[in-house]
């Protein structure tokens, strides 16, 4: 309590401008993953070949951190990161509590699943803190299973189906064949999808379940050509939350029909190639200083730091209550190198944000798509708008 | 001998008129090119290949040259403006973007989008002789008349930081709205005017506190706030009317500056960002980003005249009439 105390009582005299040798203000920003999460555990790729790249996002928080550089000179705060894990939810909820009382620390990006995200809001529920999901696009999280004091900077799975299901609806594509693996993520991505679908008057003509394999029992499951076989559509939409068997998919239809989803054209919330409104610059800043090129997690944990700094400069971060107000309301603009002011939607705590439509190598069209209109907000046609919302904080 | 001096006097006056070449230059980011057009009938005279990813154009001092931006290639290219023939090159600036000439035509102020900084560049030398630390993706840039002070913009920063060019250091942050552009000074150069492209407003910043004093919101009929992005704003000679680019909402504002007041928006093409206007600032020509084009525009009758395509990603333009 002392501790908070100090830092409030000095950065009020650091906001005051007492002078430009004001010994700067400390603001520190928790970052918490799980121990060998199994979401980044080493792939079951045969002969080591890896599909899916399994990078922890903390690369794309440590660019953020750096950015803020300026602002805090000018706000007379240092802002930095903590970044502490544990092998279970319970242990990240004590270093929760050990940062707070130990460094002052309000505000916590979570880089963890599901059940490690509800179990860290339900620790945090009386105390002055608040969480960012930076990697879990579960709807649950968005609707019955949501908490008041966890934001979510990366879409969900709603909205990246409706991106998607925007997309075709444009293209013409309304006759979807949609092909399923067998783990509860492809369950989830392929209602996610046919909810879009119903949303936006597309067709799904028939859904497949696909294992990977070479069973002879179960050649038409693990067999693309039969798989793909025996009726028409307009396009594939493939629900694979592994990427093992997806990458077969393409060039191995029996229609000669394009692959969307989880393979192919995919919709996420950031891609490498994007080059506009300013993407470029923020792509080879990070590229530039981790090495590799910025992925949707990455830009996730970037953007929820960049909010944070947004709404300590806007209220001078002294007031938790405060900042975390001006956080999740409508004066807040958080610029994601998306070309959309974002901010918080009032009703479940989603980011709302324009989403990336992209082949491997191009981003082919941003979503909402022109055409897709709302009566207040474009960016609310992706994801579960007010009048759906069944999140009761 | 009266006479003498009076075609003494007449000469000057005439003189530079008569050396304008009456071209316009068009740099095309994403083409890297420059596309030349005549300032009185429109037509494209023709285009040349520039270094890769030209941006931000300026006339030198006496405007017998002119400078081009090329954030790809790292360096700045010095053309004759009665020619458009390359003269120079201005090497290992990173990644500049926009810039600014010192009133004595000596130095560049140019900011370095990758880099978090503006670089001084002494042009007579033809290098970088100083920088100074910014927020990251520092854009518009700006001095005073005097020289002293010179602005810049913090795209990613959300700042506006100032910069006394004598000790070259920065003398004061303004925290302003999201992502600040670009700069116009009022006449009397009270008013520091920034667009703040993705609040979608222009903030004014009183140069004598720092501080924020008031804003311009816009909003062309049958846009929504989202997709009002401002970029480029001029302020006429007089000071009496300001244009500011709207980016996504395709259109330009004009502003009466002393009452703060949107007097028009006109349409253009998409994405306009780029403003210049000819010497007698009877036109005002508008680099549309996104369709490729210039729209020119009759600030009489405040009505677009004719749009004429150019190369890919239109940013800056230069009209050498006068």
């Amino acid at each position: 309590m002392i501790n908070r105390l100090l830092i409030v009582l000095t950065a009020v005299a650091a906001l005051a401008g007492t002078a430009a040798a004001v010994e700067k203000t400390p603001f520190v920003i928790g970052y918490l993953e799980i121990e060998g999460d199994p979401r980044y555990a080493p792939p079951r790729a045969y002969a080591g070949i890896d599909v899916r790249p399994r990078h922890r996002p903390v690369d794309g928080a440590a660019l953020s951190i750096r950015e803020s550089k300026i602002i805090g000179r000018a706000l007379g705060l240092t802002f930095s990161l903590d970044r502490v894990s544990a092998d279970t939810a319970d242990g990240l909820s004590r270093e929760m509590d050990r940062l707070q009382d130990q460094r002052g620390v309000d505000f916590f990006i979570v880089d963890g699943a599901s059940d490690v995200l509800t179990s860290l809001a339900d620790h945090a529920a009386d105390r002055d803190m608040l969480l960012f999901n930076i990697s879990e696009p579960d709807d649950r999280l968005r609707s019955d299973a949501c908490a008041a004091n966890l934001m979510h900077v990366i879409p969900s799975r709603a909205m990246l189906a409706d991106a998607m299901a925007q997309f075709l609806v444009a293209s013409r594509w309304k006759n979807i064949l949609v092909l399923k693996g067998e783990f509860p993520a492809d369950t989830a991505l392929a209602q996610a999808f046919q909810a879009s679908a119903k949303k936006y008057g597309l067709k799904v003509v028939d859904k497949r379940d696909f294992v990977l394999g070479n069973d002879p029992r179960e050649r038409e499951k693990n067999n693309i050509a039969l798989l793909t076989a025996g009726v028409d559509y307009d396009a594939v939409f493939i629900a694979d939350s592994l990427g093992q068997v997806g990458r077969y998919v393409p060039y191995q239809t029996a229609l000669p029909r394009p692959v969307v989803g989880s393979e192919g054209l995919v919709a996420g919330a950031w891609n490498w190639a994007w080059e506009r409104h300013g993407a470029p610059q923020l792509n080879q800043r990070f590229e530039r200083r981790m090495g590799r090129r910025m992925e949707d997690r990455d830009w996730a944990a970037w953007a929820a730091v960049k909010a944070i700094v947004e709404a300590v400069a806007r209220t001078g971060g002294s007031d938790f209550s405060q900042t975390a107000a001006y956080l999740k309301g409508p004066d807040m603009i958080l610029d994601g190198y998306k070309g959309a002011a974002m901010s918080f939607r009032s009703w479940d705590n989603q980011l709302r944000q324009p989403l990336l439509i992209h082949t491997s190598n191009a981003v082919i069209e941003r979503a909402p798509l022109e055409g897709f209109l709302h009566s207040t907000q474009y960016m609310d046609t992706l994801g579960y708008d007010a009048p759906e919302n069944r999140c009761r904080f | 001998m009266k006479g003498l001096v009076t075609w003494v006097l007449l000469m000057l006056v005439i003189t530079p008129a008569e050396a304008a070449s009456g071209l316009v230059y068009v740099t095309n980011e994403k083409s890297s090119d420059i596309t030349v057009l005549d300032s009185k009938t429109f037509e494209v005279l023709r285009s040349f290949d520039t270094c890769r990813r030209p941006r931000g154009v300026h006339f030198s001092h006496d405007r017998s040259e002119f400078y081009v931006g090329c954030a790809d290639d790292d360096q700045i290219a010095i053309y004759e403006t009665a020619t458009g023939a390359l003269i120079g090159r201005i090497l290992n600036i990173e990644e500049p973007e926009t810039f600014d000439l010192s009133p004595d035509g000596k130095l560049l102020y140019v900011s370095n989008e990758e880099d978090a900084t503006v670089s001084i560049v002494d042009i007579e030398a033809r290098r970088v002789i100083g920088d100074v630390e910014t927020g990251e993706e520092p854009e518009g840039v700006l001095f005073t008349a005097d020289g002293k002070t010179v602005y810049v913009a913090s795209e990613a920063a959300n700042m506006v930081h100032v910069i006394d060019t004598e000790t070259v250091e920065v003398v004061a942050d303004i925290l302003v709205d999201t992502r600040p552009r670009r700069f116009a000074l009022t006449l009397d150069e009270t008013e520091l005017w920034v667009s703040a492209e993705l609040a979608g407003i222009v903030d004014i910043i009183d140069t004598a506190s720092n501080k924020i004093i008031g804003d311009i919101t816009f909003l062309p009929t049958g846009f929504r706030k989202e997709q009002v992005t401002p970029v480029d704003l001029l302020i006429t000679k007089d000071g009496t009317t300001a244009y500011v680019a709207l980016g996504r909402a395709n259109h330009v504002a004009v502003v009466d500056v002393a009452s703060r007041k949107i007097v028009e928006y006109i349409l253009v093409g998409k994405r306009p960002w780029g403003l210049a206007l000819n010497a007698d600032e009877t036109m005002l020509w508008v680099a549309n980003g996104l369709s490729d084009d210039i729209t020119i525009i009759d600030t009489e009758s405040l009505k677009a005249i004719i749009s004429v395509p150019v190369g890919k990603v239109p940013y800056g333009i230069l009209i050498d009439d006068q």
